[in-house]
């Protein structure tokens, strides 16, 4: 066995190769004629308003907009808006749309998937889209409950949580989708919350943008399953000690007038401490970079996410990094195979070159 | 060294060779090379590698043996052959596991190298069967193979453990000597092999040369054989196997659509080679994805066709279980989809390298709710091609996908091919739907993803970038025309039953039928699908040539069948199904034809054979006639048939050596 170069350079934008409109669109455009069935008071409105709000301003042709999901509420995401769209089935959102992405870089690729789709039935399909770093965006829909089967505990619900499949308490251990798509050295990287439309957009353009897999994770309310689940963040009484925010290039500092920050803790680790409690003050904290090669620092930063009944969690891109994408490699090959020897001749092919002739 | 004795040349007018011996000592190499001499000299040809799923078993054992059977003649052939006339065998365990095949009379050439007492006891021999006279029925031509390799190499330098690598290109030579196969092909092919290893190039061809030339030279072979080349259609031939027809086929299919190919496929035996072959191919426009798992495969060509591309799976039984859902998907989308399922024996993991029939229900009905789907089956190695080009024909055409049978034997196996012309092929069109095809309730042009082709029930397939015709689909049920999600319930049982009224009015655009039946007398038919082709071929031709009278017709089209089956089924009084499952096509043919067909079924992992079908063809032939149990023969006699002579009298009576020969 032996290796070779690939030597190729990541292309600059996630929507490089993707035709640009010709005029100017509105939220309206993106609006499709199919009613919307979602549960009154879902956190999925508000992501879909946002995602309506958010497709104009990147200013390519709708026509060239794809979404793919799985199975679950958040996986109807598709028929509500007017692009392309499959819904596809339980967990396989990320595989079919490796194949749609591959297939075609003219098309800016969306997976929609939930914590049920995504972590559980399909989790095998997401790590690995992550580790090859296709260009596709993955908006995963965490409400931490299974909603379109009314209510049992998924892969993100937290210990000892009671459903209807759990009438004495979950003792799955949960997953933590951050620390998870970062152990699969995922290079895009964030979390959002379904309330916050100007930080989802935010995000959601960064991640428009970066060439490769980005992986968002929104905080979704279920208001029928598991209302209240991310209260914590929403709550003006207790969402400013809640939310961790990661800016880059800026220090980690939260909390009513700043009182909190997050610091280095032993090896790899980092912890949340009273500001006032440092030594140096501010000049201790870190200062977020998201583009650390190194995934253990954001996977660190993951790990302020507390496991159980949510408190408090980092909030924003923690990882965004330049690595070739998956589909830009597979093109390469292509093009550099009909470079060196042509577009390939069938009939040589089929011929060979042991052939005899019967006269 | 002159030699005292003259050879004699014998004319043959078809012969089986089977080399063996341990996984590692590169018979399949061997044969792969024997076979290439072999079609570049013009005889008909069939080969039949057979081989352990472990990579390298421990050597010398009987799990550990590898061989490579090949049939060729100066006439067109059918099979690889039941019974080796000539048996290599490297080792002693070669030569226990592979004995029992061989009939009395046969030639055994035997490496000695390694029956040691010790080699000897770890197989179960107490004795060695060189020597204690059991192998008497036989012609052994015992002989120190790899001593003699060792010595011929001697001037390289080589440890003996590389020195003794060389001894199936020893064995090879020989045997090329034996047979008079043109050599240069090897020569060429060892050079470009070995190109970066001079040592061991130049080992492998004096090797080669030193085992033609001792069979020149020595005195252990009186006898050389000839067969003359096969009188062919006139044309330009290869030999070609299976899997590599089946990716030479797939890219065909795609390039006679217009369409770029998009392989998703997770390495599986016998399936991995036609990953490996289409991997080979990207200037063809051909990609490849090998996926975290099958249902990633499938997914991704799912994709691919979403997005306008040729979407294919490859994949054995096993693997095709797991794509179950997603293939139910394509059938609900309606998009293009190859899906190649290269069978093997199961159930389960069965019996990965070992060839079987046993899939076509699963491929049939495995999956949830009303799915149909249409279902090709190749009949030969080189008929894979053929049967890819026309699954991608159907797949584009009918937006849906198609499932292609192909098994272990036909996927491993080869034949002499005759090279199709591209350009002749049919093409293929997409015919995407570029603008909008209805109008909605406000007057407003429209596009209606599942507004149908009044002829093929076709929907209208729009991709991705096509402005103006975004749409939404998926696997909850559709309205009609719209594509919407709909729950009503007419329009649920309307859809059923339009999918299915258009998997089986593919049956409108295939070919009829075409029943082998010389005078039309025959009253017996025997059929049968896939790569039972050859076998039931064969047998068929020895009851013909015994006097039986029987029909043939073979199936390529399983779903749905060709339109005049039931006819040709009414036709006869019996109907023979040979399959290597117990009885699925069968049971597919009493279900829809309410006709009570014969099961014929063997699942041994091993190919049919001739012999034995065609004792089973003759026997019914008899049987139909009215002819009593114990005074039926055409069955034994067709069986016992070797080199086209008939050991029955000119009564159609058993000679006497026929009744006391222990032919199987």
């Amino acid at each position: 066995m032996s290796t070779v170069e690939l030597g190729m350079p990541s292309l600059p934008n996630g929507l490089h190769g993707v035709p640009a409109a010709t005029e100017p669109q509105n939220r309206k455009e993106y609006v499709s004629d199919q009613e919307v069935r979602w549960c009154p008071g879902c956190g999925d409105y508000a992501v879909l308003a946002a995602f309506q709000g958010f497709l104009p301003e990147l200013g390519i042709k709708r026509e060239n907009v794809a979404m793919v999901s799985g199975i679950g509420c958040s996986s109807r995401f598709p028929y509500y808006l007017s692009t392309y769209g499959m819904h596809s089935i339980h967990g396989r959102a990320p595989a079919i749309a490796t194949g749609l992405a591959v297939a075609r870089p003219d098309l800016s690729v969306w997976v929609v998937t939930g914590d049920g789709d995504a972590l559980s039935i399909g989790g095998n399909h997401l790590i690995h889209t992550l580790r090859r770093n296709v260009n596709l965006k993955i908006l995963l829909f965490n409400n931490r409950i299974y909603g379109l089967t009314k209510g049992q505990y998924s892969p993100t619900s937290e210990p000892g949580k009671v459903t209807k499949s759990t009438p004495m308490g979950s003792v799955d251990n949960p997953f933590n989708p951050v620390s998870l798509a970062l152990g699969a050295e995922a290079t895009f990287v964030a979390r959002t919350v379904d309330s916050d439309r100007k930080h989802l957009t935010q995000v959601l353009r960064e991640a428009a943008e970066h060439r490769g897999t980005a992986f968002v994770e929104i905080y979704q309310n279920c208001p029928i399953f598991n209302d209240n689940a991310f209260d914590a963040f929403k709550n003006p009484e207790t969402r400013d000690d809640a939310i961790i925010p990661l800016v880059h290039g800026e220090p980690i500092r939260f909390g009513k007038d700043g009182h909190l920050g997050v610091v280095r803790d032993g090896f790899a680790s980092l912890a949340v401490r009273e500001v006032a409690d440092l030594p140096n003050g501010e000049a201790d904290l870190v200062v977020h970079d998201a583009h650390t090669d190194d995934p253990a620092y954001a996977f660190a930063l993951s790990r302020l996410t507390d496991g159980g009944v949510l408190h408090q969690a980092p909030i924003g891109v923690f990882r965004k990094v330049d690595r070739p994408a998956y589909d830009d490699l597979v093109r390469q090959q292509i093009t550099t195979a009909q470079e060196a020897q042509g577009t390939g001749d069938l009939q040589a092919l089929v011929t060979g070159s042991d052939t005899w002739t019967v006269d | 060294m002159n030699r005292t004795v003259t050879i004699e040349v014998k004319q043959l007018d078809r012969v089986v060779i089977r080399f063996a011996g341990d996984s590692g000592d590169g018979m399949q190499l061997t044969g792969d090379r024997f076979t290439a001499e072999t079609a570049s000299f013009g005889n008909d040809l069939s080969t039949l590698p057979n081989f352990p799923a472990e990579i390298r078993a421990p050597a010398g054992t009987l799990p550990g043996v590898s061989s490579f059977q090949l049939h060729f003649a100066d006439h067109d052939i059918l099979t690889p052959g039941d019974a080796p006339d000539v048996l290599i065998a490297m080792n002693p365990a070669a030569l226990k596991a592979n004995l029992r095949d061989v009939p009395r009379g046969a030639t055994l050439i035997v490496d000695t190298a390694d029956f040691t007492a010790r080699n000897l006891k770890r197989i179960g021999y107490d004795e060695n069967p060189l020597e204690t006279g059991e192998l008497e029925a036989y012609h052994v031509v015992p002989l120190n193979l790899t001593g003699m390799t060792v010595e011929s190499v001697k001037e390289f330098g080589l440890s003996r453990k590389d020195a003794s690598r060389a001894k199936n290109m020893y064995a090879l030579g020989l045997v090329s000597w034996l047979f008079q196969r043109p050599v240069e092909s090897t020569i060429t092919f060892l050079k470009t092999k070995f190109a970066g290893k001079p040592d061991i190039r130049d080992a492998n061809i004096a090797a080669f040369r030193a085992g033609y030339n001792f069979g020149e030279t020595a005195e252990e072979f009186s006898v050389r054989y000839e067969v003359k080349p096969a009188s062919m259609d006139t044309g330009t031939y290869r030999n070609i196997s299976g899997n590599l027809a089946l990716a030479y086929g797939l890219v065909a299919g795609a390039q006679r659509s217009g369409l770029p190919l998009v392989l998703g496929a997770y390495p599986i035996t016998p399936a991995s080679d036609v990953l490996h072959e289409l991997s080979k191919l990207k200037r063809f426009n051909v990609t490849t994805i090998q996926a975290e798992d099958e249902i990633a495969g499938v997914g991704a060509a799912l994709g691919a066709s979403f997005g306008g591309a040729l979407g294919v799976t490859t994949s054995s039984g096993p693997g095709i279980s797991l794509k179950s859902e997603t293939i139910g998907l394509g059938v609900m989308l309606e998009l293009p989809l190859v899906i190649c399922d290269i069978q093997r024996a199961g159930p389960s993991t069965g019996m990965p390298t070992k060839t079987e029939q046993a899939d076509l229900l699963q491929v049939m009905f495995g999956r949830n709710g009303e799915a149909p789907l249409p279902v090709l089956a190749a009949r030969s190695p080189a008929d894979c091609f053929a049967i890819a080009v026309e699954a991608a024909r159907i797949a584009v055409t009918y937006r849906t996908p198609v499932i292609v049978l192909s098994d272990g034997y036909l996927a491993n196996g080869s034949e002499p091919w005759q090279i199709p012309v591209i350009e002749d092929l049919p093409t293929i069109d997409p015919d995407f739907t570029l603008e909008p095809n209805a109008t909605n309730d406000k007057g407003e042009p429209a596009y209606l993803p599942y507004l149908r082709d009044p002829e093929t029930l076709a929907r209208a397939w729009a991709i991705p970038g096509t402005a103006g015709l975004d749409h939404r689909i998926g696997g909850l049920e559709k309205e009609d025309k719209t594509g919407n999600i709909s729950y009503d319930p007419a329009n649920h049982d309307l859809m059923i039953r339009t999918r299915q009224a258009k998997v089986d009015g593919i049956a409108r655009s295939i070919e009829p039928l075409e029943v082998d039946d010389p005078d039309g007398a025959a009253k017996v038919l025997v059929l049968g699908w896939g790569s039972t082709y050859g076998p039931i071929g064969a047998g068929v031709r020895r009851v013909r040539k015994v006097g039986g009278k029987v029909a043939q017709a073979h199936l390529r089209y399983l779903n749905p069948f060709p339109p005049n089956l039931g006819d040709v089924l009414g036709r006869y009084e019996k109907v023979l199904v040979p399959e290597m499952n117990l009885g699925q096509l069968a049971m597919l043919l009493r279900a829809k034809y309410l006709v009570d067909v014969v099961s014929y079924a063997q699942v041994r992992g091993m190919p049919l054979g001739a012999a034995e079908l065609a004792e089973v063809i003759g026997n019914l032939v008899e049987e139909t006639e009215g002819i009593d149990d114990d005074a039926r023969h055409l069955g034994e006699a067709a069986a016992a048939l070797k080199h086209g002579e008939a050991l029955v009298d000119s009564n159609g009576h058993l000679t006497t050596e026929l009744k006391t020969r222990g032919t199987r």
